[in-house]
């Protein structure tokens, strides 16, 4: 154990040691690491404030995919309504076009027998008049017979 | 060995002596010649190793520095990292134990802690190789007796080392004191504790013995510092000497003592820095 002069070298070496590791070392490094470890945290906070938006857009995203859903159903089920309903119409339609086709086709035969009727009745007054004449052999007078004619005409 | 004991003790002596240097009658003078000179001789393997080491410390660390301040928010090199766990492992330390702000406490910790332990670490170098070196050189280039040539190549096996140390830390508790509680209460501190009364003529009869006590306390902490480191380096170092003359066998106690002393001077190292926040909290706590 010899104590010397060394101890004052040593003393100043280390006194200039620590000063530099205090102005040089220490402040810069701190430094870096409080701001890497600032930057972490912010990287970490807006991860999970990204995870958050991803989640609230997913429930998003099904909500508006159920209510286009429930709205296609809708608009398909309303075209089959229409549809069944045109197809009704329609065939009401043509039903009741078909029975005024067939009533006018109706009254047009009736017509038609009707004036056959009256014409084959004339006739068949003429028939009998011309007939009649024959066998009296003589001319009626048809404005003093036109009672009885009229008679025969409505029996036939 | 035909010089028996001689040779041996005469070699051990050689490896724990360090290289002096010293002014007599005007001149440079070296080792031998320094023995009249007394205090003002300076070890200057000691003072060469240390001082290299520490600009070793200082150089590595600032270029991790420059880098990190250069782009703080890059990804930070192998190198880098390794700094900044030590840096972070530092600064836990230090405010799980000093309450108080200071920027001087915890770039002083990390100083201490890789500087201790670099010089502690050529412990591990081993004990012979550069010893030898330097006696090669000395005869080689300037046309010394090898034996004459000394080179301690451990600084914290030299107790001037561990004294500056524990000096720094000393001046550093008495002013984080003076700082923290003033002249006054710093005195106060010194006299009135541990006993205390009201009266005013026992308080003065309890006086010199508080003091007693107290200056006590107080120089036994660098003292502790001091000590501590160096013994525990010292008897390594010796170990490693006495393992280094017995031969062959040497290689398997060398090691098994080596991988022991990994322990050993990453310990010391932790050991005086913690005990230096430890005592510069207590000097700057106000409350005793």
């Amino acid at each position: 154990m010899n104590l010397t002069l060394t101890i004052i070298g040593q003393m100043i070496a280390f006194a200039v040691f620590v000063l530099f590791c205090m102005k040089y070392i220490w402040p810069p490094l701190m430094n870096a690491i409080e701001a890497r470890q600032k930057k972490i945290a912010d990287g970490l906070s807006a991860s999970d404030r990204a995870e958050k938006d991803l989640m609230l857009a997913q429930d998003k995203a099904k909500d508006q995919l159920k209510d286009a859903k429930a709205k296609a159903a809708e608009i398909i089920d309303q075209a089959r309504k229409r549809e069944a309903k045109l197809i009704d119409e329609a065939v009401a339609k043509a039903n009741a076009e078909r029975d005024v086709i067939l009533a006018q086709a109706k009254a047009e035969v009736e017509a038609e027998r009707n004036r056959l009727r009256e014409d084959l009745r004339k006739q068949v007054a003429a028939l009998a008049i011309a007939g009649a004449e024959k066998i009296l052999q003589r001319s009626i007078d048809e404005a003093a017979h036109a009672d009885i004619l009229e008679k025969l005409v409505q029996e036939l | 060995m035909a010089a028996g004991e001689l040779t041996v003790s005469s070699h051990i002596q050689h490896h724990l002596t360090n290289a002096k240097m010293c002014t007599v009658d005007g001149s440079v003078a070296f080792n031998k010649a320094c023995s009249e000179a007394g205090f003002w001789v300076l070890h200057i393997d000691s003072l060469a190793w240390s001082i290299g080491l520490g600009i070793l410390f200082l150089w590595l660390f600032r270029k991790a520095a420059v880098k990190a301040s250069s782009d703080q928010l890059a990804v930070p090199g192998k190198f880098q990292c390794f700094v900044e766990i030590l840096i972070e492992f530092v600064e836990s330390n230090v405010k799980s134990t000093f309450h108080g702000k200071s920027k001087l406490i915890a770039p002083l910790a990390l100083t201490i802690f890789v500087w201790v332990f670099l010089m502690n670490l050529m412990d591990l170098v081993p004990v012979d190789v550069l010893p030898a070196f330097a006696g090669w050189v000395g005869a080689t280039f300037f046309g010394m007796d090898s034996h004459d040539v000394y080179m301690k190549i451990v600084p914290t096996t030299d107790i001037n080392t561990t004294v500056a140390l524990a000096l720094g830390v000393f001046v550093l508790m008495i002013g984080y004191s003076i700082k923290i509680k003033g002249v006054v209460g710093f005195i106060k501190e010194l006299t009135l504790h541990p006993f205390h009364t009201k009266n005013v003529f026992v308080q003065a009869l309890l006086v010199p013995f508080n003091l007693l006590l107290e200056v006590l306390a107080l120089i036994t902490k660098p003292f502790s510092l001091a000590l501590r480191l160096y013994g525990n380096l010292y008897a390594g170092e010796m170990i490693f000497i006495l393992i280094g003359i017995i031969g062959l066998l040497q290689l398997p106690l060398h090691f098994i003592w080596a991988v022991f002393h990994i322990l050993v001077i990453v310990l010391q190292a932790f050991v005086f820095m913690m005990l230096t926040i430890v005592y510069l909290s207590m000097a700057s706590a106000d409350n005793h």
